[in-house]
């Protein structure tokens, strides 16, 4: 034990903020209505900055993360998976959409109360359940219902103009849409701030994942899992950039100064897809061994905005303002917006387990990883395409790789003790035993 | 009278390696029946879609995770043995996320010497999406002019139409004659002469079926019609299963599923800009639930409307376990039959199909069918 390296951790000075930030945001979206605002909802792929432009009062319900926190209280999730599967619906589909749907049937908010009837949906979507998820949502809701298809090929790997051009034309159809269904006007100027809100909160998310290749590493993927949300909600809101400014520069200072996440860090994990959210415990007792899992392709990925060079190594992409991007009109900002939401490494999983491959091998490079480990995830066809694929390339590449099996949101698809039982044996292939 | 068809069907593989031999020219296989293969005749390519073989497998584990449909991943188990060797190219019009997981399998471990991954819109109603596909045919077309050497005319384009139009008229012929009392026709006839469709070359498929039109209104079988059924699914050429259940007094008159109608309902009408009425048909197709998004639940309606015209008495709605787009319409697909007065069966299917414990439970449906009947 005495040999054991061990460095100063602190806890994050801005964790309570972001636990006030969320709840806020959850209690906005629920109170909405009654003050008079709007309420919408869609997914985390959802191009928000457009009902942004619709003023200070319009609140949104982001469907992946709402899911992900029913996710974390198995007793409601179960309510809410059983009302779904009472009236015929199969318990393999998405289990986000499942948890989703099921508090809609149960009229059960996750945060108390019924659950809060949106004025509308707005979705965006690549992967086949997106859109779909919404047009069901929205016919039990009796709302109106509209879908940005952004299911062309990410723009870091080929870009065509009809493709930027078909978002764009999209994005101002539904901008007509908000304002019938509101009636509101759409505020031009407002919509260009957002959009530079949206390009900073992810480029700041980047840059705050990045600092993450530092050793030791100053942040660890736990609790990353509760800092990354902002960028699915609402992420053109001005207090989610300051939020991010915040956390960017405590991590920054947390490098400088040495502070790690993980006093014993001894060895660097990366992962794969959303975790079993029931079960974060798992990554806790992953440290018992010296383990710090540092993120994954998803983590900084799913929302952080990166250039992704030929040779496949990645950089966060400066925000459009620090770009020196002009917006002046609304075609301006929709079209800069379409092109940065089009350019994040996430969305080679929804097209090609090789570019992933490769993005995952280049994560294991930049993160100076010693190994992974992937979750099969039944819960989400998106994030497990290719993933056995990218098991195999991780190996070819000389990362061990550990494989087990769950679900981000149906803890009946998770076995705990088979899942720890492979950890160890996991460790004692690499050589580690617990610390502790 | 089918034979022709189903000796296509069962050899598939045999007919395109001949077709190459004989021809010289490039075979393209391809994933989803959202591929334009009007521009692959026009460029003396042969489409042949690719399925799996009902056959056990324990190929796929290393390449695909478990909770992948039991379709892609019969499909990889063909790739990953070979069967598809023969093939030039290999394309993938953008469906669900499983074909583009074989798609990729496939790009990674038997790469040929044409791999094209086309981006096809999910929003087909909106009215932005034909310049974007006829844009997105554009891009493809240069692709396969730099692939085979060779450009691709406006009569080449008219050809291709042409040649697929045909096939599509000649098959809806055959289907009209499914509506009859008597229809002259199995339900398994009748897909092996769809599936069959997607596998050769077109213009020899419209010879077959020219032919068969000529005949098949005077056949006469000496089978009875029985209870008239739909089914409806994915990727159903299930024979064996079809089979059996024809087996036992009935008869399947209508079909909604990408191996049979719905791949070939709608023909492109004639206009200046070939590119935008070739996207004008494939926007406007039967849509697969993956591409029916919007409130209007296109897809039911269309499958409701064949379903009457039919005279359809039950439904046998096929399930391939884990395909999301499908399991999120069958719970709402399922009561618009019931509100519609007409039963359904769900049935989910993996890549072998227990033949034996559903023969019990379809005959158990089709008698409530039968008591239906009755009339007091
Ligand atoms: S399957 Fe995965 S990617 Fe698709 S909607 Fe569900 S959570 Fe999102
Ligand atoms: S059955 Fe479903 S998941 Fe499988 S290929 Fe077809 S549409 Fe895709």
């Amino acid at each position: 034990m005495s040999d054991i390296k061990r460095y100063k951790t602190e806890p994050l000075k801005c964790w309570g903020k972001a636990k006030e930030l969320r709840a806020k945001y959850y209690r906005e979206y629920q109170e909405a209505r009654s003050k008079g605002g709007i309420c919408w909802s869609g997914g985390a792929e959802a191009i928000d900055v457009i009902p942004y432009a619709f003023g200070d009062d319009v609140h949104a319900l982001t469907a992946e993360p709402y899911a992900a926190a029913i996710a974390f209280d198995p007793e409601f999730a179960h309510k809410c998976e059983s009302a779904l599967e009472s009236k015929g619906w199969a318990r393999d589909m998405c289990a986000y959409m499942r948890n989703y749907w099921g508090s809609v049937l149960i009229d059960e908010y996750a945060f108390g109360g019924p659950f809060p009837k949106p004025h509308f949906n707005l979705q965006s979507g690549f992967c086949c359940t997106h859109a779909k998820w919404f047009q069901v949502l929205s016919l039990w809701e009796d709302v109106p219902y509209f879908n940005i298809d952004i299911g062309t090929i990410p723009f870091w790997k080929e870009e065509h103009p009809n493709r930027l051009q078909y978002i764009v034309d999209q994005m101002q159809d539904s901008i007509e849409f908000i304002e019938k269904v509101t009636g509101r006007k759409c505020d031009d100027e407002r919509l260009i701030e957002g959009v530079y809100n949206d390009s900073r909160t992810t480029s700041l998310w980047a840059k705050i994942t990045e600092l993450n290749q530092n050793t030791p590493a100053p942040l660890d993927e736990k609790s990353m899992y509760s800092l990354y949300v902002f960028t699915t909600l609402d992420r053109a809101r001005k207090e989610f950039v300051d939020f991010y400014e915040e956390l960017y520069a405590e991590t920054k200072d947390r490098v400088e100064r040495g502070i790690a996440a993980l006093a014993t860090e001894r060895l660097r994990l990366m992962s794969d897809s959303q975790p079993p959210w029931a079960f974060l415990r798992v990554w806790r007792y992953l440290e018992q061994f010296g383990v710090v899992s540092t993120g994954s392709i998803y983590t900084i990925g799913l929302e952080g905005v990166w250039d992704i060079a030929d040779d496949w190594s990645l950089t966060p992409r400066e925000d459009l303002k620090s770009r020196g991007v002009e917006l002046k009109t609304r075609e301006d900002a929709l079209r800069a917006m379409a092109d940065w939401h089009m350019r994040r490494p996430i969305y080679a999983m929804f097209y090609n387990a090789d570019w992933k491959s490769k993005l995952m091998v280049q994560y294991a490079k930049q993160w100076n990883c010693d190994a992974a480990m992937l979750h099969l995830n039944r819960g989400c066809e998106g994030t497990s395409l290719g993933i056995m694929e990218n098991r195999t390339a991780l190996i070819k590449a000389g990362l061990p790789v550990l494989t087990y099996e769950g679900n981000m949101g149906d803890d009946r698809d998770f076995d705990e003790g088979r899942t720890v039982a492979r950890i160890d044996t996991f460790m004692e292939s690499l050589g580690l035993n617990k610390l502790t | 009278m089918f034979d022709q068809f189903k000796n296509w069907y069962e050899n598939r593989h045999e007919y395109a390696k001949e077709w190459k031999a004989k021809t010289g020219g490039k075979v393209m296989a391809y994933m989803c029946t959202y591929v334009p293969e009007e521009i692959l005749y026009a460029a003396d390519v042969l489409p042949i879609r690719v399925y799996g073989s009902h056959e056990a497998s324990d190929l796929t584990e290393q390449h695909i995770f478990g909770m992948y449909c039991p379709f892609c991943r019969d499909c990889v188990a063909q790739v990953m043995e070979g069967r598809y060797d023969y093939a030039d190219g290999v394309m993938i019009s953008q469906s669900c996320l499983h074909m583009r997981q074989v798609y990729s399998s496939w790009e990674i471990h038997k790469p040929t010497e044409f791999m094209y991954y086309m981006p096809f819109p999910i929003a087909v109603e909106s009215k932005h999406a034909r310049p974007h596909l006829a844009a997105e045919f554009k891009i493809f077309i240069e692709a396969v002019e730099k692939w085979t050497g060779k450009k691709i005319t406006v009569q080449d384009l008219d050809r291709g139409i042409e040649i697929l139009n045909k096939n599509r008229e000649l098959m809806r012929e055959v289907y009209k004659l499914r509506l009859l009392d008597n229809p002259p026709l199995t339900g398994v006839e009748c897909m092996h002469m769809t599936s069959s469709s997607q596998m050769v070359d077109k213009r020899e498929h419209n010879q077959a079926l020219e032919k068969l039109l000529k005949e098949l209104p005077s056949r006469k079988t000496d089978r009875e019609t029985g209870i008239r059924l739909m089914i409806v699914g994915s990727e159903c050429d299930d024979i064996e299963f079809m089979e059996m259940v024809e087996s036992l007094n009935s008869t399947f008159v209508a079909d909604d599923h990408c191996t049979g109608s719905r791949a070939f309902w709608n023909s492109v009408e004639p206009e200046e800009d070939r590119l935008l009425a070739i996207a004008k048909r494939y926007l406007e197709r039967p849509p697969c639930p993956t591409k029916d998004a919007t409130k209007n639940f296109v897809r039911f309606h269309h499958v409701m409307e064949m379903a009457k015209e039919a005279k359809v008495e039950g439904a046998v709605i096929i399930q391939q376990k884990f395909c999301d787009p499908h399991e999120i319409d069958i719970p709402l697909l399922r009561k618009r039959f019931e509100d519609n007065g007409i039963r359904t069966y769900f049935l989910e299917l993996d890549v072998t199909v227990p033949i034996g414990q559903f023969k019990i439970r379809i005959e158990a449906f089709l008698e409530m069918l039968r008591a239906d009947e009755l009339p007091f």
